[in-house]
């Protein structure tokens, strides 16, 4: 797709899956460059997120290889070291979200990552800046609206200062105005991303490149209107 | 749900180090409960309000709580006096009372309230996190803050969950009732909250992994005692010596 100087971000070869119901993943292909705009689509159930968990070694293909970075992922420990540089940002963010306070949240990866406490003050306040949640350090996680969360959620994300991000179903219960957001802060941003939605028109606001997953396998989809 | 009525508040007895209070807390429960002197115990009951006070509490709150405990004390009432041995001071007709059990139920009751107003007053007026955050930092186990701090973490997540739940069958015209029908509800309801609460844990775990999680925990905030909390410390070293010393 790109010129070839440096290996592609996330190369899917081969992938199969299987859940007790039968197959999901078919030997499916994939290659992602460090700056594609991707999104996602496909029906419900038909393995978006089952896809997105095997890039972040969350699940293991029945068989099948992942290439991270050019680097070939084969156990946790391959994983984790990579990790940080692939933003994952889950659906429901309840389960992002854990820690009591907005500042420990944000500042939770970039602790893992190995910052000391001070430099990771000083992330969250940048990171927080940047999404216009300044102040927002002490308020309890818990009691934010959903639109709040969610952005919480996406700070916490970038905080790791990641080379790319998956956003899994990232307008699930956001009003008009969050989504607006979303799209703005997206689109400004220099990170490549994947985005797997059912949100057609948010898709295409902030992607470029439209891609399908139909009976286990992906497809370019080029026309979506 | 509101479990931190008492954590908001500005009193000298909010600004405790966390760690200093679980210790005192500690201490004079097991000192209390220990004791068999009623003179000592009603000292600590009155410091016990006199912290209360001074830690400008909302009384009506701390009344309810204080009922909760003395709802069971009650029953003691009804049985001790009567079935102790030794000395009689009164006879109700068949009925004898006996000054030893008299004694003890009074013990019980002064013990009972001076420890659970110092646990309020100590515990209530933190943040259940700082509280669980200065576990940490007395060396709990690990494996028993983490189990704290998720607990806590999440019994919000899960009673919104419950309640949704419990409202979408009221939805459907449930209404709980002494049959077969009401038992089976409810176990699904339990059983669909325990699958539900095993399934976002591990969620949770993915979302932490996703984050660079290695089984470790950072900790940002580090706790400093100050000049005040040593003076507390002090103090309660005193008290403590006092007890001792009286008993």
């Amino acid at each position: 797709m790109t010129s070839r100087n440096e290996p592609a971000t996330i190369s899917l070869k081969s992938i199969c899956f299987d859940y007790s119901g039968g197959q999901i993943l078919n030997n499916l292909n994939l290659e992602i460059e460090k700056r594609d705009r991707i999104g996602l689509l496909g029906p419900n159930g038909c393995g978006k997120t089952t896809l997105s968990h095997i890039i972040m070694g969350l699940l293991t293909p029945v068989s099948g290889t992942i290439e991270i970075f050019g680097k070939r992922m084969e156990s946790e420990k391959d994983f984790s070291s990579v990790r940080g540089k692939i933003g994952f940002m889950f659906q429901d963010s309840d389960d992002q979200l854990f820690c009591p306070t907005v500042i420990e949240d944000v500042a939770f990866g970039p602790l893992n990552l190995g910052q000391s406490p001070e430099q990771a003050r000083q992330t969250v306040k940048r990171t927080l800046r940047s999404l216009n949640l300044e102040g927002f350090e002490e308020r309890v996680t818990y009691k934010l609206s959903g639109g709040e969360k969610r952005l919480v959620s996406l700070a916490t994300v970038l905080a790791m200062e990641p080379e790319f991000l998956i956003l899994d179903e990232p307008t699930t219960g956001l009003d008009e105005q969050t989504t607006e957001r979303l799209v703005e802060i997206l689109t400004q941003s220099e990170l490549g991303y994947m985005i797997i939605s059912h949100d057609r028109d948010f898709v295409k606001r902030t992607t470029n490149k439209l891609l399908q997953l139909k009976d286990g396998q992906i497809y370019q989809a080029d026309n979506l209107s | 749900m509101e479990m931190e009525e008492l954590a908001v508040g500005k009193s000298w007895v909010h600004g405790i180090d966390p760690r200093l209070k679980i210790v005192i807390m500690l201490v004079f429960s097991i000192l209390v409960a220990l004791n068999n002197n009623i003179h000592v115990v009603t000292a600590s009951l009155l410091l016990s309000i006199l912290l209360i006070v001074t830690a400008r509490l909302d009384v009506r709150f701390m009344l309810r709580r204080l009922g909760m405990v003395n709802g069971f004390i009650l029953f003691l009432w009804f049985f001790m006096p009567f079935t102790a041995s030794g000395e009689n001071i009164y006879s109700l007709g068949p009925i004898d009372i006996k000054r030893e059990g008299v004694h003890q139920a009074l013990l019980i009751t002064i013990k009972s309230n001076a420890i659970v107003m110092m646990g309020i007053t100590m515990l209530g007026t933190s943040s259940v996190f700082s509280l669980i955050h200065a576990m940490s930092h007395l060396y709990v186990p690990d494996k028993i803050v983490h189990l704290f701090f998720f607990c806590f973490g999440y019994i919000h997540v899960i009673n919104d969950e419950h309640q949704r739940l419990k409202n979408a069958m009221r939805m459907r015209g449930f209404r709980p009732r002494t049959n077969m029908h009401t038992y089976k509800s409810y176990s699904y309801l339990v059983g669909m909250l325990l699958i539900r609460s095993f399934d976002r844990s591990r969620r949770i775990l993915q979302a932490m992994k996703c984050r660079g999680f290695r089984n470790k925990f950072y900790i940002l905030h580090h706790y400093e005692m100050k000049k005040f909390d040593y003076a507390v410390a002090f103090s309660s070293v005193a008290f403590a010596l006092f007890i001792l010393v009286l008993n």
